[in-house]
């Protein structure tokens, strides 16, 4: 779409005072965004993995999930595992975020929820509930020996 | 912008008159959603291991094989729709903006194809444990 440089835009992002209502607007965009590339690839990868043979399992287990001991590579996956626990913390955030948020817009949708207290508390609980369950599956992980 | 004249209609500006479906199948999803990554996610902590033969022989059941496809159905859709969304507010020009659409659906197809089959595969006994 053209459009005239000359001409004024009106104040947009730059003249509200950010609330937690804002936050999780944008952020159901930016974790449902993350979700569909990160989530999406790391998702389909396993599952090709899983129905290729054990070796292609392995491969993606080594590389994201913990590093082989016997493989020249031993280091190069040590590292990776790292990035790939940040990136699978961060898709679980999303994952639980994005939940919340959806779940906030089922309500929205209604016509419930306007008021700017109720607006403002549900928008906070939903990252009162991502960061909780975030830290509860990877307590739980953790706590289980799957990933470390 | 389209007013609702012929010249408008011709060049495509205006309502495509498809909006609240989409809307309305962005919810649907939603809700399918909800409930399948709940299982999902609940199920994947569950499991003691997660190697390949655990995967494979947890994959075998009709109890998660089936839940699992509409799960990737499900989520895949949802993904379409809401990043179909996400390129019309943000790529302005008409030609790139066309390109990204065409892009996000090869994505889709392609990894949605691939999970299912792939689902299917196990499932159907073709990977031994």
């Amino acid at each position: 779409m053209s459009r005239n440089a000359a001409r004024p835009l009106s104040p947009h992002l730059s003249i509200w005072k950010w609330g937690p209502h804002m936050l999780v607007s944008i952020l159901h965009r930016a974790t449902g965004t993350a979700l569909a590339i990160g989530g999406g690839v790391i998702f389909t990868w396993w599952l090709v993995a899983a129905a290729m043979s054990g070796a292609a399992y392995d491969v993606f287990y080594h590389w994201i999930v913990q590093s082989d001991q016997t493989s020249m590579h031993e280091g190069a996956q040590a590292f990776v595992n790292i990035l790939a626990k940040l990136v699978g913390i961060g898709l679980t955030w999303s994952m639980f975020q994005h939940m919340a948020t959806g779940v906030r817009h089922f309500v929205l949708d209604t016509g419930a929820g306007y008021e700017l207290k109720t607006n403002r508390m549900g928008a906070l609980l939903t990252i009162a509930f991502s960061i909780t369950a975030t830290l509860v599956v990877w307590a739980i992980l953790i706590a289980t020996g799957k990933v470390f | 912008m389209g007013t609702g004249t012929g010249l408008g209609r011709v060049r495509g500006l205006g309502s495509a008159k498809s909006g609240a479906h989409h809307w309305w199948l962005q919810r649907v999803t939603a809700a399918a959603n909800l409930i399948l990554m709940i299982w999902f996610i609940v199920s994947i902590v569950r499991l003691p291991v997660v190697d390949h033969q655990a995967v494979v022989l947890w994959l075998k059941s009709p109890l998660v094989a089936v839940p699992l496809v509409l799960l990737v159905l499900s989520t895949f859709w949802h993904m379409r729709l809401g990043l179909q969304v996400f390129i019309e507010d943000y790529v302005h020009e008409e030609g790139n903006k066309v390109a990204v659409l065409l892009l996000l659906n090869a994505y889709v197809f392609l990894c949605g194809a691939l999970c299912v089959f792939s689902i299917l595969k196990i499932a159907f006994g073709g990977v031994p444990a």
